[in-house]
């Protein structure tokens, strides 16, 4: 716990110098979603009946460009070698990394989700429901993309590498975040959506950072 | 025989185009799988062929300059 | 008691005694693959009777449905010697990953192209979004993520782990995909698409299906023996029965 304290305050202290780390996806989220009404038109009744698809699509890529370099400074500095060289602190680093990805990516999305109310017309009851998608989901991006960054983390070839391993992966995600939101906006019970994305959430919570050890003894390895 | 005739065969009850697409594009890429690994296993059992008689050329080469 | 279990499989994770035994299997699978696929088929295109819904355009069925099973099939056994391969460290478990995965692929994309070839008959368009449409879609992705990561290590044995590795999270993933796109699908679309009217199949149509079945899955086998022999000769090239086998072949020809 104590060594988990510490990682955390060193990847905290990492990202409050490296500001471009976790502006950039936000940044990149926010034109993304602002590029939508410039391709297809602004008319509002559109906006508003694509507005979950969107959203979601936008924020899946920003939290998963964000996690490409993820790794990258630490492999070569040679921290996560002797991380597992030591046996000890592996996976403490993982959940820390993860914790503080979603800190960074997840939570800012958050922030600006009444801005982005507004810019698609989402009415009260939507944004309600934005934000608690977002709540369960952005932390299963979080975990994904970190995996993805961890399986790609010594190959020659990343970015769109990582993109190609994980969308898949994010289907599932994208269909009940996007299904919650399509159905508030249709004043039809959602709970069901949300329920299946806290499920999908937990199961992630337990099975992703395993999956991120294991990738990152490999590459190392 | 669910046909009368080789021209009925190939007519396919007026799906000619779908049934021999599917069929023709299935075959097609399995062999083209077949012909790929095959040429493989090949070019694989050359490279090594070639790397070892390379290293007998060296290691001849080594012993006449002794 | 699982050790005592397979023991008797132990000889066979030796790399140089599986690559003969793939090499002394190879020609009879792949003669019984080939005569097993034509026979059903033949038997299928030419002798089973006319679908009496959907005509001649049903014969499609003899090939796309063994290659929708078999792709699903494919990713099973991949993730089955994934799984071998990480949890017992059998190298040759983790080379059949790389082996099977092509062929999976190129199933997966024979169920699409033939299913596209059915479904314009059938239901008027080449694609729908239909769940289990997508579901294969999302299972030709996988097989491509399993190939790309495997190729993207300049240290090969490394990117075989890692992709042996991504192909169990998929394995993992693929119900909840299946089960998430089905939802999906149902909610938007309402009514479903059934490919066959009546739940039974006709004994006269069912047998060169049942036979076309095991010619792919036979093929499957067939295939995994020849591109396992590569696999086994790129990783153990260096090591002295490679050499000795490979000038044998060498002297036998010239």
């Amino acid at each position: 716990m104590v060594m988990w304290r510490a990682l955390v305050q060193r990847e905290l202290q990492l990202l409050g110098r490296q500001k471009a780390d976790w502006l950039n996806p936000l940044v990149f989220f926010l034109l993304v979603l602002s590029l939508f009404p410039l391709g297809i038109g602004p008319e509002p009744g559109m906006l508003k009946q694509i507005a979950p698809g969107l959203v979601w699509i936008a924020a899946l890529l920003s939290v998963l460009l964000s996690a490409e370099r993820l790794f990258k400074d630490d492999y070569r500095y040679g921290v996560i070698e002797q991380l597992v060289a030591g046996r000890q602190g592996l996976f403490s680093y993982v959940t820390a990394k993860i914790c503080c990805h979603w800190l960074s990516t997840g939570v800012p999305l958050v922030l600006v989700s009444p801005l982005i109310a507004v810019l698609l017309g989402l009415d009260w009851q939507s944004w309600q429901v934005l934000v608690v998608t977002l709540l369960l989901g952005t932390p299963v991006l979080s975990l994904l993309s970190v995996l993805g960054a961890a399986l790609t983390m010594a190959a020659d070839k990343g970015g769109i590498l990582q993109a190609l391993i994980i969308l898949p992966l994010y289907i599932p995600l994208l269909i009940f975040a996007s299904g919650a939101m399509e159905a508030a906006a249709t004043a039809l019970p959602y709970t069901g959506q949300l329920a299946v994305l806290l499920a999908f959430l937990l199961f992630a919570l337990a099975l992703v950072p395993l999956a991120v050890r294991q990738a990152l003894r490999m590459n190392v390895g | 025989m669910a046909f009368t005739s080789w021209a009925d065969f190939w007519f396919m009850g007026g799906y000619a185009l779908f049934v021999w697409l599917s069929f023709g594009s299935t075959y097609l890429l399995l062999l083209g799988l077949w012909w790929y690994s095959k040429r493989q296993h090949k070019q694989i059992q050359q490279q090594i062929r070639a790397k070892a008689a390379r290293e007998q050329r060296v290691r001849q080469h080594q012993e006449r300059e002794k | 008691m699982w050790g005592s279990m397979f023991r008797w499989l132990d000889p066979y994770a030796k790399p140089e005694t599986l690559y003969h035994l793939c090499g002394r299997l190879l020609p009879y699978l792949m003669g019984l693959a080939l005569f097993t696929l034509l026979l059903g088929n033949i038997w299928g295109l030419a002798f089973s009777p006319s679908d009496y819904q959907q005509g001649d355009s049903y014969r499609i069925i003899y090939i796309h449905v063994p290659a929708a099973i078999w792709s699903m099939g494919a990713y099973s056994s991949m993730a089955i010697a994934a799984f071998i391969g990480l949890v017992w460290q059998i190298r040759v478990a983790q080379w059949a990953v790389l082996a099977i995965a092509p062929i999976g692929a190129v199933y997966t994309v024979i169920a699409l192209l033939t299913g596209a070839a059915w479904g314009k008959p059938m239901w008027g368009t080449w694609w729908v979004w239909d769940a289990r449409l997508t579901s294969e879609l999302v299972l030709l992705f996988l097989y491509l993520g399993v190939i790309a990561l495997a190729g993207a290590f300049s240290e090969a044995a490394r990117g075989i782990k890692v992709a042996s590795l991504l192909a169990i999270v998929g394995v993992v993933n693929l119900p909840i995909i299946h089960y998430s796109v089905e939802w999906w699908n149902t909610l938007h679309q309402g009514a479903t698409i059934t490919k066959f009217a009546k739940p039974s199949i006709d004994p006269s149509m069912l047998w060169p299906l049942l036979i076309s079945l095991l010619g792919f899955a036979l093929l499957l086998a067939a295939l995994t023996c020849l591109r396992l022999r590569s696999q086994i000769l790129i990783f153990e090239q260096h090591r002295p029965w490679v050499r000795q086998w490979v000038d044998q072949q060498q002297g036998e020809r010239g």
